[in-house]
């Protein structure tokens, strides 16, 4: 796989600390949701940095594609892309990458998506390849995320789950609820696990995407509540966060 | 931070692995040639902070891959698997 020159073509931000690039490659053969693209930077006197990113957008095949960044406080990339680059910009990406951690359009089975933090990410791109795909798969996501200002794709997400049949979403917030919010904030547990997933007789396939602690944490609640390890699929983003 | 979650996915060497094989390895399944359990490679415990990548077996520890650049050259050990079994009718852009 060769790196390929892409082109900013829009930035806009999602948090505080994260952004999503919009991105035109040059001979992009098209996508499956949940795939992962390598992003090189190189500085001038050739040192170089690689960071892998989820595709955040449904496979169009016109070319163009969404990553979403996460800032880290320490990050070598991260705080570039989301902070520096601009639209015009040109970066080189390799991709796309992986074919496991996917959705494809023909799986009809139901689908629970659990996200810890930016690990929502390839997670809206599976659900944003259902709507494409205009698929009936049921879907349902919980998402644990920090705090209400943290939660990425908010009025996409809001505008989904007030349209009948399309996704079940339930929040989880580790630190700061909103106010009127019923649960503390707490990392995800076995009550929430039951209230907020598909029931066992669905037989569904989880996917389940965030840092390698939380990932860890929510796999070992899913497989206590009685889901099959084969029906498990996980991206682990490591210990900060930072994808490298 | 838990030395033990310095870890990711062996999703995230597609890339790298890319260089080197014509389809995706991540989604092939691996024999570890340890405790001889079945996964896909891209459930490997891989870990990056090492001159190159380490892929774990994610039952039993044993060292499943190592690859280093060193110098222009990559050195690619791969005698921790028995076996990799690659599906060909779901390789559909999972590598191009």
């Amino acid at each position: 796989m060769t790196w390929r020159a892409a082109n900013v073509v829009a930035v806009h931000d999602e948090t505080a600390t994260a952004r999503t690039l919009a991105l035109a490659v040059r001979d992009w053969p098209g996508h499956v949701a949940g795939q992962h693209v390598d992003v090189r930077l190189t500085a001038p006197d050739g040192y170089s940095a690689v960071r892998s990113y989820s595709i955040a957008s449904a496979p169009i095949s016109d070319g163009h594609i969404e990553i979403t960044v996460e800032r880290l406080p320490n990050g070598e990339v991260s705080p570039y892309l989301t902070q520096e680059v601009m639209v015009g910009d040109e970066l080189e990406l390799r991709g796309p990458i992986g074919g496991w951690f996917v959705w494809r359009m023909d799986q009809t089975e139901p689908i629970q998506l659990v996200a810890g933090g930016s690990g929502i990410v390839p997670l809206m791109g599976m659900i944003r390849s259902r709507r494409s795909a205009g698929s009936s798969a049921r879907f349902r996501l919980l998402y644990s995320v920090r705090e209400p200002e943290k939660v990425f794709y908010r009025d996409e997400l809001r505008t989904l789950s007030n349209q009948g049949d399309s996704v079940v979403i339930t929040y989880a917030y580790t630190r700061v609820t909103p106010s009127d919010w019923p649960r503390p904030a707490g990392r995800i547990d076995a009550p929430l696990i039951a209230m907020g997933t598909w029931p066992l007789t669905l037989q569904p396939t989880s996917y389940v995407c965030g840092p390698t602690s939380f990932v860890e944490h929510a796999t070992d609640l899913l497989i206590a509540a009685g889901h099959h390890r084969e029906r498990i699929r996980t991206e682990r983003f490591g210990a900060t966060g930072e994808r490298k | 931070m838990n030395a033990s979650m310095n870890y990711v996915d062996g999703n995230a060497a597609g890339g790298e692995l890319s260089r080197i094989f014509a389809v995706d390895i991540t989604s092939a399944e691996g024999q570890c040639a340890n405790c001889d359990a079945k996964r896909r490679f891209a459930e490997a415990h891989l870990y990056l902070q090492c001159p190159g990548l380490v892929a774990r077996c994610s039952v039993c520890g044993h060292v499943l891959l190592r690859l280093a650049n060193i110098q222009g050259r990559v050195l690619l050990d791969l005698c921790g698997m028995k076996r990799l079994t690659f599906d060909t009718t779901k390789q559909s852009n999972a590598t191009s």
